[in-house]
């Protein structure tokens, strides 16, 4: 054993068996090789480090928390320093290192948009029901309402809304999870990702393929993979995580990099408050994901693939599951995909409640079992991603265009949408609409379009302000309603579409509430690494909380501008440098001050 | 292991540092030209011999062409680089950056250069609140053992601890950071006592601290009592007797008696790091009192 010392702490049977399970996946549990063999002691802590975080999973379903007993056996078992691993199990939202009181905890959104929903009622209800209960950051359920995330002890996770506290109990045991979704645009001819959600079983293999999938697979394997790339690029696709970068262009980098090996990293990790976009195609199309992933990996040379899915959501996390499966069985991934003797894995990880590991470094170290704490950059991910290595990184959206592009050409999926914006994209429509839901427009449509189509602004008052783009986007008012939502156009405004969030509010809603709200989720999610974002977020919150009691901004302003300076300007990431976004441009339109 | 025995490249990079031209080896950091050209630049998380983490951000300098600021310690220069060091922004994002650490952390012991960049960029942390009224890190000190003291609300999370006890010297990864946010703290699993942790009490973690949060317990006794007083100590270099190693210490004495005992970051044999025996090996040197 290598040097490191454990502690005396044992495990429960169940614990142990747990992670001996997570373990054995990739290989025996226990090695029983010397140290002084030639497989060194440094390269088996190495290759097996990645197992940390679905050991923690698996101790946390065990026993409800991560144990000192449990963590020690875990520690063994991978070589891990105790304290590092408790420094990476205490990251997690979802870990707890205290027992648990009873044999499960509601997780309640209270994030912006249930916010509105009162959800705050629901929290207290729910209490005094005697259930266990925490607030939660937005759960991605939005335009359903009031999401409640339930994590179990030794049995699955699920995902309830619009639940009434005393009916609670029978809503735990209804099971919703067959139903198929109804689309608000269901049946239009527009409609390109969302062409099959709501009409094919997500379950079934044959009714994807019979629909047209994996044509784009088998395209693809003809065209060549320099082809693919060529038509990636003409197709002028960006990537739709929020950062906007040509896809074409992250590929051909990785592609020509010599260092094997090369990864693919699917990014699921949806947490910005108010978006759900890509819950929805993993729920209801998660063969669509598994396709686009190996046609990308096959572009650029990636050996192994990793879908890294947020915490909260357990179905679209069991339905890629079986997706994952299905493929291999049929021959679609693994040592030789279609006969072609091309080969391709792809392995799911599922983060622990942390919006900072969608953040692409930051889900490196993730993955890598280290805490979700953002690289700085450059070095950038396309040389020096995952383990080190050269690296794709993929919002769920932007990979499911693929398929389309390949199939039609690059030409022709540019030919929809504008010059610098082509194709369509999602929208994730709550809050004061009248029809909350997921959206698909051709670049170019203006917010009002996309307002109208979901029945536009309902609710009593007036339409107030809508926020775009999520928590770290911005509020716009009204008078923007006849804007393109192009990355070109949002760009000139000053604005940013980010992950397709569209939000309106009622000058009836507490918009204080909302800000500060936005406020709280930024210091709840800061990883604590540097201190811009660290002490910033405490400070802009606090400062929004003391403005708020005053009904007064005038005196504190220029600290304001100070902190939203120094966390854009010298964070080592994307949430410090957005994280007082829409906290100033609700201050530019006198949000707070209206209620 | 850090990159400090790399030998240096020969090839000559040229970029322009506040409007001059200079060059230095490839692979230098911007931090290396700043210190070639005379350019005193605050850091907090660097050392010279720990690997950069960037975390703390105090050393910002502006890269044209980059949209944030850019740590000047981890950054290596490249051809043609225009970097400006006492631009507006710069300057802001320093004094922001010490003025949340001194609004949040007790700095009165911390590292005298601290102190004059807090002054030298005008930070002024009295006007985030009352420090009743807003967040610290205030808490009790932990004295658990005869030889170190860590008084966590010094503590500006540089991660110079960790590192030190990880893999960067010792290896023995005794701590690390837990939690997240602003409850991201220094801890042992659990955080079980140190006695009972894997630490092996070679001080090195001390020795990297630069706030005074993790100090020698003799140092902290004299503190509390007033008697600590730098400005009276001699230090005398000699070499470690316990092994044949040959690693560097530096005495610090105060009335005749060794109050701490350190070793030069650019030693070749210890760069900067010691073991138990050397750093607290030294007691039958002088009487119990």
């Amino acid at each position: 054993m290598p040097d490191i010392k454990f502690g005396t702490s044992l495990p429960s049977l169940n614990e142990k068996e747990a992670v001996d399970e997570v373990v054995e996946s990739h290989g025996p549990v226990t090695i029983e090789v010397s140290e002084r063999l030639v497989y060194g002691g440094k390269q088996r802590q190495k290759e097996r480090r990645h197992l940390l975080l679905p050991a923690l999973h698996a101790l946390q379903r065990a026993s409800g928390w991560i144990s000192p007993g449990g963590l020690d056996y875990a520690c063994r078992i991978l070589e891990v320093p105790p304290a590092e691993a408790y420094g990476v199990a205490t990251f997690y939202h979802l870990f707890s290192d205290q027992p648990p009181n009873g044999d499960q905890i509601l997780h309640v959104c209270n994030d912006i948009a249930c916010g509105l929903n009162e959800a705050d009622d629901l929290i207290d209800g729910l209490k005094k029901e005697g259930y266990e209960t925490k607030s939660s950051p937005c759960l991605g359920q939005c335009e359903r309402g009031s999401a409640v995330f339930v994590q179990r002890v030794a049995s699955d996770d699920s995902v309830l809304f619009d639940t009434d506290p005393k009916e609670f109990q029978k809503s735990l045991t209804k099971s919703s999870e067959k139903e198929l979704i109804k689309l608000p645009q269901a049946g239009s001819d527009h409609l390109r990702l969302l062409s099959r959600i709501g009409i094919v079983d997500p379950n079934s293999l044959e009714e994807y393929r019979s629909l047209g999938g994996y044509e784009a697979l088998v395209k693809a394997l003809e065209i060549g993979d320099e082809q693919i790339i060529e038509e990636v690029t003409k197709s002028g696709l960006r990537g739709r995580g929020g950062a906007a970068f040509p896809t074409g262009i992250k590929w051909k980098a990785v592609a020509e990099e010599k260092r094997r090996v090369h990864h693919l990293v699917c990014n699921a990790d949806e947490s910005e408050p108010g978006t759900f976009k890509d819950r929805i195609l993993m729920e209801n199309d998660p063969f669509a994901l598994i396709e686009s992933m190996t046609i990308a990996a096959l572009a650029v040379g990636a050996e192994k693939g990793w879908f890294y899915i947020r915490g909260e959501y357990p179905l679209a996390k069991q339905r890629l599951i079986q997706a994952i499966e299905k493929a291999e069985k049929s021959g679609l991934l693994g040592e030789d995909i279609l006969g072609s003797g091309r080969k391709f894995d792809i392995e799911l990880r599922s983060g622990a409640g942390a919006y900072i590991c969608g953040e692409e470094t930051a889900l490196f170290n993730s993955i890598e079992g280290f805490r979700g704490e953002p690289r700085n950059k450059p070095p950038f991910p396309t040389t020096n991603g995952l383990f080190n290595e050269p690296t794709v990184v993929n919002n769920v959206e932007t990979l499911a265009n693929i398929p389309r592009i390949i199939l039609n050409g690059g030409e022709a999926y540019a030919s929809e949408g504008t010059d610098q914006s082509s194709g369509t994209r999602l929208f994730c429509l709550s809050g004061r609409v009248a029809l909350p839901g997921l959206y698909e427009f051709e670049f170019g449509a203006t917010l009002a379009e996309v307002l109208d189509a979901a029945g536009g602004f309902s609710g009593s008052g007036n339409l107030k302000t809508i926020l775009l783009g999520g928590a770290a986007g911005s509020f716009v008012t009204p008078e923007s309603i006849n804007l393109p939502l192009t990355f070109e156009d949002t760009r000139n405004a000053g604005v940013s579409l980010g992950s397709g969030v569209i939000m309106p509010f009622s000058d009836e809603d507490d918009l204080t509430k909302t800000v500060l709200r936005i406020a709280e989720f930024f210091r709840d999610e800061s990883c604590g690494q540097c201190v811009p974002c660290r002490v910033g977020t405490v400070r802009q919150e606090e400062l929004l909380i003391r403005a708020a009691d005053k009904q007064s901004f005038n005196t504190d302003i220029s600290l304001f501008d100070d902190l939203a300076t120094v966390m854009s300007d010298a964070s080592i990431c994307g949430l410090g440098h957005t994280a007082a976004s829409a906290v100033r441009s609700a201050l530019n339109l006198g949000l707070m001050e209206t209620k | 292991m850090n990159e400090t025995t790399k030998t240096p490249s020969e090839t000559l990079v040229e970029i322009s540092l506040n409007d001059k031209k200079i060059s230095a080896p490839a692979g230098s950091t911007i931090l290396d030209v700043c210190k070639q050209a005379d350019i005193e630049t605050p850091t907090l998380c660097w050392a010279e011999n720990l690997t950069p983490v960037n975390a703390c951000r105090v050393c910002v300098v502006e890269v044209e062409g980059s949209r944030a600021l850019v740590p000047s310690c981890s950054r290596p220069i490249e051809e043609g680089m225009v970097v400006s060091t006492d631009s507006e922004r710069v300057n802001t994002s320093r004094r922001m950056v010490l003025e949340l650490l001194a609004s949040s952390v007790e700095l009165d012991r911390a590292d005298k250069e601290i102190l004059e960049w807090i002054i030298h960029y005008g930070s002024n942390p009295d006007r985030m609140g009352n420090s009743n009224e807003i967040k610290t890190s205030k808490q009790p000190v932990k004295i658990q053992d005869d030889l170190y003291v860590r008084d966590y609300e010094r503590c500006i999370l540089c991660y110079k601890c960790v590192e030190a006890c990880g893999e960067e010297a010792q290896h023995t990864f005794a701590i690390t950071t837990a939690g997240r946010g602003f409850e991201a703290h220094i801890s042992t699993e659990f955080d079980i006592e140190l006695p009972d942790s894997a630490c092996v009490y070679c001080g090195n973690c001390i020795g990297v601290c630069p706030t005074g949060a993790l100090v020698f317990k003799t140092e902290h006794d004299m503190r509390e009592d007033n008697s600590w007083n730098p400005d009276e100590q001699t230090i005398t270099e000699t070499v470690c007797g316990f092994c044949g190693v040959g690693c560097n210490l530096e005495l610090h004495t105060q009335d005749e008696k060794i109050v701490k005992v350190t070793s030069p970051a650019d030693h070749s044999v210890t760069e900067g790091h010691l073991c138990i025996k050397g750093r607290f090996g030294w007691q039958h040197a002088q009487p119990k009192n």
